[in-house]
């Protein structure tokens, strides 16, 4: 359950769009079930009263959509940004991806949003989802009523929070919130831990689920190259869906390299995949040893602040420590 | 396996290759035992590839009448073309057709007068239309050519449309350049506003090929002149992989170009979405 | 109709697997449905459906079509296609089944798809009734009956036991196959069976979804739909929804040079990609609006033109649990339709 409401978001935007301080907002609307919600640019009083919503089931992050929009739609646009978002909300403006003029960015705070797959896990048939403080009432089409613990159903970029509090807003609606202690590290620790064969083993089978959709690179903030190195055919790898497993899989651990220090951890590209790998872990394990070798540091904390990968100082780790660490 | 499939090319080698344009270059294809790959119908067209490169779906240029060999002329634009044009003969390529509707020379333009309207490259599939119908003379009334290019040096088939078709009894061939050049003391001006100075009579079924642009244009003339969009043929391209209708690629609405096409009439077109 | 009950339900599969190679629904590590080939220990999924079709059992993601040597100017053909092996896929559930019989419409038509047809001729389809549809089905809107699944032999299991009844003559055979671990009956607890998915199907969601704006000769009505615009703003043209669509079929061939020879194969393609339609001198459809709108488009208009009036759906739902962005079929149907249901 959210803190802050539909109506107190609706009543926010509405404004804004009734005094022409902004002419379209970028929010959630409605679907045809509790749970399938979908980004959409609002134009209009009626349409946000009638299908804004902001309930668990909005995990997307917005601030992808603000490079396209901003270059398609001529007036300014309200975009409503959770905690998490706000990170790549600084990092797109960091990499000069959209005009900071042309948006009007609300920070809202969120209590961690749910992962439909997790519910569906526990039963089958859903008439209407209850939001709760404590979970889920989830009513079934055959009548009975399952209530289902938070924690439980969280998506995946939420079990471990990084931060309720906004790096980003031209207004904050709530209070401010904090930057957590969390675990983010622990699986990717676990996995470090593994011998050799057994990590192997674990991305194998993870790995060869992929089905080479391109929903994470799609999903992803940090990907926002106009003309992809997969999509080219000068570049040597470009495929559609691979003559061989192999390509498949370094298909991730490419994309992992190339949003190295620009991945904020939002974790979309984890929940935009439709076959559940965790893709976030390889992430997590870049961001991990980024942190080791050049101190902790956070992809879109601040705008124009320039990540460890592409400022090189005579502080800088020698790369035989680092070829060493792997041993 | 002996069962056919259609995705399977036969191997092909290029026996010559005549360098028309600056861009442009006419291939003659044939058997390794010096045959045509096989028969095709005025329009229609082939799919050629060199293997680790790419495929691509290229109109046939010579006319089916030409039993010794094919003839493509293709343009350098992208990679296969690109490729194409480096190729020496002797150079072997993978070929697999007829694919598409032909021109219905046999139906529809039998008896007629013809208005052939071509632009650039896009003379290439309408001279298999009009080698045919110089061949069959006499099923065919009047013929028209009103061809353009850019300048002198871009207009393919130059030396045939000179020594063979304006030489030919009752076919007219206007020819134009869409810049004033030295050594040309021909038409100047764009194919459309040639077409509209022309002024033909509307007892013609024309048969336009070209970049977009010039199609629009021409037939937005040919319609002031009073024809009707069931008197227009035209041949559309898409990017194609297949050919045979299966990949999904090349549609436009509910009709394929490699299948219910290329050769399409303005009446069909009409009723399609404009997405070509 | 013959049966057997729902105990003896592995060692038909194990029977099964001793001829031919079998594939069913199974559980995976994340708790999802994936069809797997048989091995001792494998039990039939309880979950309405697996994530990804059985489409690649006739149309494979990536496929070879043939190989190339190349010496010099000289070029090899290698017709590397084999024979295939019979197959058996077991529990493939009535909107997949429906989905094979479009794949049909397109692969099999003149010219046939060898490689199609080969992996048709030799499988073997066991279908399962739904026992329990869920909010996200709507196959109902194409005409299709869950509870009456069809494919090469049918089946139905209700609390304690496994129906089958075959429908063609490789269902016969199956049947045969495994006779003496069946026993023959009647239709009495089918028939209840079908009833209980019937009154569910009629309570659903989506149960009326209608089709009737769509069809054959749209074209123009719906083609320039203003709704378009909005429906795609946020489509971020990812592909998921056509790869784990059961009849999307849209494929590419490409060259893949291995340093010894050439592979050409087919893969999966998507519409939505943006390099779908790109040509060398431009693309004819270069916004994702339009790219959206030719994948509805042929789905409820085009193939339905080109094909008697059969729609290029069959309501499986996956496109509305897999989407990230959650667009589906059914948003663009409603939109489109002018109403929403009830």
């Amino acid at each position: 359950m959210q803190k802050i409401t539909t109506d107190a978001l609706v009543q926010k935007a509405v404004e804004l769009l009734n005094n022409n301080t902004v002419s379209y907002v970028l929010g959630w609307k409605k679907g045809e079930f509790d749970y399938d919600i979908t980004p959409y640019v609002f134009k209009d009083e009626k349409t946000l009263k009638e299908e804004f919503i902001y309930s668990d089931f909005c995990g997307v992050n917005l601030s992808k959509y603000l490079v396209a929009k901003t270059k398609e739609l001529a007036g300014k646009i309200l975009v409503f940004l959770k905690p998490c978002d706000t990170y790549s909300f600084n990092q797109l403006l960091t990499e000069h991806r959209f005009n900071r003029e042309k948006v009007y960015a609300i920070g809202i705070p969120c209590e961690g949003m749910l992962d439909i797959d997790k519910i569906k896990l526990n039963l089958e048939g859903i008439s209407s989802i209850v939001e709760t403080k404590e979970g889920v009432k989830v009513n079934t089409l055959d009548d009975k009523t399952i209530e289902l613990e938070k924690q439980a159903i969280l998506l995946e970029k939420c079990k471990n929070c990084k931060s309720k509090k906004h790096y980003a807003y031209d207004e904050l609606l709530g209070e401010e919130g904090d930057v957590l202690d969390n675990n983010r590290f622990d699986e990717v620790a676990k996995l470090e831990s593994m011998t050799a064969e057994e990590r192997f083993e674990f991305w194998q089978s993870q790995l060869s689920k992929c089905i080479r959709c391109n929903a994470c690179r799609d999903a992803c903030p940090a990907c926002t190259c106009e003309k992809c190195v997969f999509d080219n055919p000068n570049s040597g790898i470009e495929n559609k869906s691979p003559a061989n497993s192999f390509e498949e899989k370094l298909f991730h651990i490419i994309r992992a390299f190339h949003v190295a220090g620009r991945c904020t951890d939002c974790g979309e590209c984890s929940r935009a995949c439709p076959q559940n790998i965790p893709l976030h872990l390889l992430n997590r394990k870049f961001i991990k040893d980024i942190n080791e070798h050049y101190g902790e540091f956070q992809a879109g904390l601040e705008v124009g602040q320039r990540g460890p990968l592409v400022s090189y100082t005579t502080e800088d780790v020698e790369p035989s420590d680092v070829f060493n660490k792997g041993e | 396996m002996t069962n056919v499939d259609t995705l399977i090319p036969k191997v092909g080698v290029i026996t010559d290759v005549r360098i028309d344009t600056p861009d442009i270059k006419t291939f003659r294809v044939v058997t390794p035992d010096g045959k045509k790959a096989f028969d095709h119908r005025p329009g229609q067209c082939a799919m050629l590839s060199i293997p680790g490169v790419g495929e691509a779906m290229f109109s046939i240029t010579s006319s089916p009448t030409n039993t010794e060999y094919m003839e493509f002329s293709i343009k350098k634009c992208g990679c296969v073309t690109e490729w194409l044009h480096s190729a020496e003969v002797g150079q072997q390529i993978t070929i697999r057709g007829p694919y598409g509707k032909p021109f219905p020379v046999d139906d529809e333009f039998a008896g007629k007068n013809l208005l052939f309207i071509a632009g650039g490259v896009g003379l290439a599939p309408l001279r298999s239309v009009i080698n045919y119908c110089r061949h069959y003379r006499d099923r065919y009334g009047k013929i028209d050519i009103v061809y353009g290019s850019r300048s002198k040096d871009d207009l393919l088939d130059y030396k045939e449309i000179i020594d063979e078709w304006a030489t030919d009894e009752g076919i007219n061939v206007h020819l134009t350049i869409d810049n004033a050049q030295e050594g040309w003391d021909g038409h100047v001006g764009f194919v459309p506003n040639y077409v509209k100075e022309l002024g033909f009579d509307t007892d013609k079924t024309a048969v336009l090929c070209g970049p977009p642009i010039m199609i629009k244009f021409t037939l937005d003339g040919l319609y002031a002149l009073g024809f009707e969009k069931t008197q227009i043929y035209t041949t559309l391209e898409l990017r194609m992989k297949c050919g045979v209708g299966k990949c999904g690629r090349c549609n436009v609405g509910a009709k394929y170009v490699c299948k219910d096409g290329p050769v399409f009439r303005f009446d069909e077109l009409n009723e399609l979405p404009t997405e070509y | 109709m013959r049966k057997c009950s729902l105990s003896a339900i592995n060692s038909i599969f194990e029977e099964i697997a001793k001829n031919t190679m079998l594939f069913l629904p199974v559980d995976n590590k994340d708790g999802k449905a994936e069809y797997k080939k048989w091995q001792e220990g494998f039990l039939l999924s309880e979950k309405l459906n697996t994530v990804k079709s059985p489409k690649e059992f006739l149309f494979p993601q990536t496929e070879n079509l043939m190989e190339f040597k190349t010496s010099g100017k000289n070029i090899e053909i290698i017709d590397t296609r084999t024979a295939k092996e019979d197959f058996v896929v077991f529990g493939v559930r009535a909107c997949d089944a429906k989905a094979f019989d479009i794949l049909d419409k397109v692969f099999l038509t003149e010219p046939r798809d060898s490689y199609y047809a080969s992996c048709r001729e030799h499988g073997t389809i066991i279908t399962l009734a739904c026992n329990k549809p869920s909010e996200t089905c709507f196959c109902s809107a194409f005409g299709i009956d869950p509870a009456n699944p069809m494919g090469d032999v049918s089946a139905w299991k209700t609390e304690n036991e496994m129906f089958f009844e075959a429908n063609t003559e490789k269902g016969e055979k199956f049947i045969e196959l495994i006779k003496n671990l069946t026993e023959k009956t009647d239709n009495k607890e089918v028939k209840k069976q079908k009833e209980k998915i019937s009154n569910i199907m009629k309570k659903l969601p989506l149960a009326n979804l209608s089709t009737e704006k769509f069809g054959g000769g749209k074209t123009k009505e719906l083609f320039d739909a203003p709704e378009w615009a909005e429906l795609s703003s946020t489509c971020l043209g990812c592909g998921t929804c056509t790869f784990v669509c059961p009849t999307c079929q849209c494929y590419d061939i490409k060259d893949f040079n291995t340093g010894k020879g050439v592979i050409r194969f087919r893969c999966w393609d998507s519409c939505m990609y943006s390099n779908f339609t790109l040509m060398a001198h431009g693309n004819n459809r270069n916004s994702q609006k339009e790219r959206f709108r030719q994948r509805f488009m042929h789905k409820l208009v085009y193939f339905p033109e080109n094909n008697d009036g059969t729609f290029g759906c069959v309501g499986c739902g996956r496109c509305l649990s897999r989407c990230p962005i959650s667009m589906n079929i059914v948003k663009v149907m409603k939109k489109l339709g002018g109403k929403t249901n009830d």
